[in-house]
């Protein structure tokens, strides 16, 4: 008998407490990404929530178009822009309720500003004066993750003991398509099943985890695939279509609310943008390919919407972009400051209570800054 | 909790507790006080852990506090992380050192700078238990001494314990800390047995403190952990040498005790450092720095080290080749130059 025969005449006995819990049928994707924008379904949704997306997604592009100028003006040290992909990060950020948490990724900027973070705040990791440059505990937003999918976890252990402590608290993780290859991707969706944590993962799929095609990342038939797997609904979403990528958040987060469990959401995307300014997007894709989603852009998508409804007017739309351009403005004043830092900081946050090797190590940088003073000072003279 | 009853106290009822038990104790005190700590790992639970440090913990507070957890140790670290974000005291048992390198990434990637990187604003309370160290016996990924890992993380907090009374004391002081603590419990002391009383008020040394196991004038053996009973075996031996070997326990890696391990070196002018892990890159090469940038006029002779070979943890039908015992300990502290002095 050949091993592969052993393997297929082996039926292991369940252990007596073991069940199948869930009928896998319905945990499936659909087939095609879901889409609300100019079907049928939009006109179900509540034109103010289309209103209010507009804004949102208007306000969002001029953030990433800002942030953007800012790194080749040497404001930033590096901008990884979501232009393209401000659907998922709006809707990310309305389908949570204030006393949720979301936790976004190094791209998610966007987010966390549509969660209400002040749009310069959010920017200083990537502007390099302080990695978190707010309070996490503050405005319920888990610090800007730059390693891939590591975050995921903190979202399940966050949302398993907010459940614990009977707080009907929901949390939102983030993550790209290339962030699910790792394994914390893995470890996250699968404790979050087992816990029945209320969890929502969102995939951002555009397409490339820097220069890496989706093709080269993964053999399921799609991210949203991953979730049956776990035990979990799978829900593929047109990512540029920011009314369906609000109602399956939304549907998701209630979900999880009501002790329905974890949800996974593949956002089907595009990136627009390089993965950053450091990065040359052409060595890996062509520019017709680009093109090709320019007519498939969310700002695009929802303006005809509202147009052939007769919810957008001139007004309107002039009003959209100069709150965008109000933003702006804010943003870049803010940013060609110089920021105050202090080096002793260096010191201040490592541990609750200094160590005595770290105060030795302080004392010698503040005798540093202090012979610096006073040779500035001299210089002066 | 160091208080002492008012009334006179007849001496305590002690008897022989195991430094597993006493470790046991300490988590279900914590538990016990602050209903914000909860334990979680693979085999917890029912089980008891694999070392039954966590026997009964589930059956007295339940699964919520107690949680076995999915097998995957980034996930049990990585939800931790999330726990204490919502205020929780997570202690999470990695079930072996080298099992717990799954885990590196959440350790010091998040664990270690949550604090600095938020300036301040979302400390992380985790204790983090390994039980780290040879001499059992066990096969290949049971027996690393990891701490060079960990005590090169800044923002991690590492502290060993070597008797009964301190790991109940430093477990409780960790789960207490607002900082994440690396908390290495050696497997072969785990057994080891002393006179304790659980019910009597237990002293919680503050993490941070080395403490004089052994007073001497010849030479100290800077140790920890596993190797503390060793050197304590090695100092008694030495006497027969005519050798008064002081033993400093140093309990804490991170925060260092420079001032305790200074003191004995100046009072004495000759040290060995013994430890399990490897000597190249390892603790002693740090602890010999700092000891001669802090006593180089003391000194008498090079402070040595006496650590496990640079070599993957052997077999264990070889590792008791490679653990420092006594006669290497006491080899090394032959070749501190005592002709000089004479």
């Amino acid at each position: 008998m050949t091993v592969m025969e052993q393997r297929g005449a082996y039926r292991p006995t369940p252990p007596p407490a073991w069940q199948p819990r869930t009928d896998p049928a319905p945990l499936l994707p659909d087939e095609e990404p879901y889409r609300v924008l100019g079907t049928d379904a939009a006109d179900k949704v509540d034109p103010e929530l289309l209103r209010r997306l507009y804004a949102e997604l208007v306000r969002g592009r001029r953030y990433n178009t800002q942030a953007t100028a800012l790194t080749k003006q040497g404001r930033l040290a590096v901008y990884p822009s979501s232009t393209g992909q401000e659907a998922c990060e709006i809707a990310a950020a309305l389908a949570l309720e204030e006393r949720d948490w979301l936790f976004p990724s190094y791209r998610d900027t966007l987010a966390v500003v549509a969660r209400g973070l002040d749009p310069a705040s959010a920017l200083t990791l990537l502007r390099g004066d302080w990695h978190t440059g707010y309070d996490p505990r503050e405005h319920r937003i888990a610090p800007l993750s730059t390693p891939l999918a590591t975050q995921l976890p903190h979202a399940v252990g966050l949302a398993h003991a907010a459940r614990l402590k009977g707080d009907d608290v929901v949390a939102l993780a983030m993550v790209g398509d290339g962030g699910t290859s790792e394994g914390d991707f893995h470890e996250a969706l699968n404790f979050a099943a087992v816990w029945q944590a209320p969890v929502v993962f969102l995939v951002q799929n555009n397409g490339f985890a820097i220069s890496v095609p989706l093709a080269k990342q993964t053999a399921a038939p799609s991210l949203a695939h991953k979730a049956v797997g776990y035990g979990m609904p799978g829900r593929l979403v047109d990512g540029n279509d920011a009314a369906a990528m609000h109602e399956v958040l939304s549907e998701a987060v209630a979900r999880a609310r009501e002790g329905g469990g974890p949800t996974l959401v593949e956002a089907v995307t595009y990136r627009m943008e390089a993965h950053t300014n450091a990065d040359d997007a052409t060595r890996y894709r062509q520019d017709t390919d680009v093109e090709a989603w320019r007519d498939h852009d969310p700002i695009l998508l929802m303006e005809r919407e509202l147009t052939e409804r007769g919810l957008l007017d001139d007004d309107m739309k002039r009003q959209a972009g100069e709150d965008a351009e109000a933003m702006a403005a804010d943003l870049r004043q803010h940013m060609n400051q110089e920021p105050v830092l202090d080096p002793m900081d260096l010191f201040t946050h490592v541990y609750a209570e200094q160590t005595s090797q770290l105060r030795e190590q302080a004392a010698q940088l503040r005798a540093e800054l202090e012979v610096a003073a006073e040779e500035a000072e001299e210089e002066t003279r | 909790m160091s208080t002492v009853a008012a009334k006179p106290v007849t001496k305590p009822a002690t008897k022989p507790a195991t430094m597993a038990q006493a470790l046991g104790r300490a988590l279900r005190d914590s538990m016990a006080e602050d209903p914000s700590v909860h334990v979680l790992g693979e085999d917890v639970g029912a089980l008891g852990g694999v070392f039954r440090v966590t026997d009964g913990l589930a059956a007295e507070f339940g699964e919520d506090r107690c949680t076995d957890t999915p097998l995957a140790e980034a996930g049990i670290l990585g939800t931790a992380v999330g726990m204490a974000m919502y205020g929780l005291r997570p202690v999470v048992e990695m079930q072996f050192d080298a099992f717990a390198y799954p885990a590196f990434e959440q350790l010091i990637s998040h664990v270690a700078r949550m604090r600095n990187r938020t300036r301040g604003t979302l400390p992380l309370p985790i204790t983090v238990r390994v039980p780290y160290g040879g001499g059992i016996g066990g096969v290949e990924h049971h027996s690393d001494s990891s701490e060079a890992y960990y005590i090169a993380t800044p923002g991690l907090h590492v502290v060993t314990p070597a008797t009964v009374s301190d790991a109940y004391g430093l477990l409780r002081a960790s789960i207490a800390s607002d900082d994440p603590v690396v908390f290495l419990e050696p497997k072969r002391l785990y057994w080891s047995k002393a006179d304790w009383n659980p019910d009597a008020p237990q002293t919680v040394e503050p993490i941070g403190r080395a403490v004089v196991r052994r007073s001497g004038r010849s030479a100290t053996l800077i140790t920890y952990g596993p190797s503390v009973p060793v050197c304590l075996e090695a100092a008694e031996a030495a006497r027969a040498e005519g050798w008064d070997l002081e033993v400093v326990d140093l309990r804490s890696l991170v925060p260092f005790d420079d001032e305790t391990v200074a003191a004995s070196v100046r009072r004495t002018g000759r040290a060995v450092v013994v430890h399990e892990s490897g000597g190249f890159g390892g603790p002693g090469g740090e602890i010999a720095a700092r000891v001669t940038e802090r006593c180089f006029h003391h000194l008498e002779a090079p402070v040595l080290r006496v650590a496990g070979f640079d070599i993957p943890y052997p077999p264990p039908m070889l590792e008791k080749h490679h653990l420092p015992g006594v006669d290497r300990i006491l080899d090394a502290v032959a070749r501190l130059q005592w002709e000089a002095d004479s």
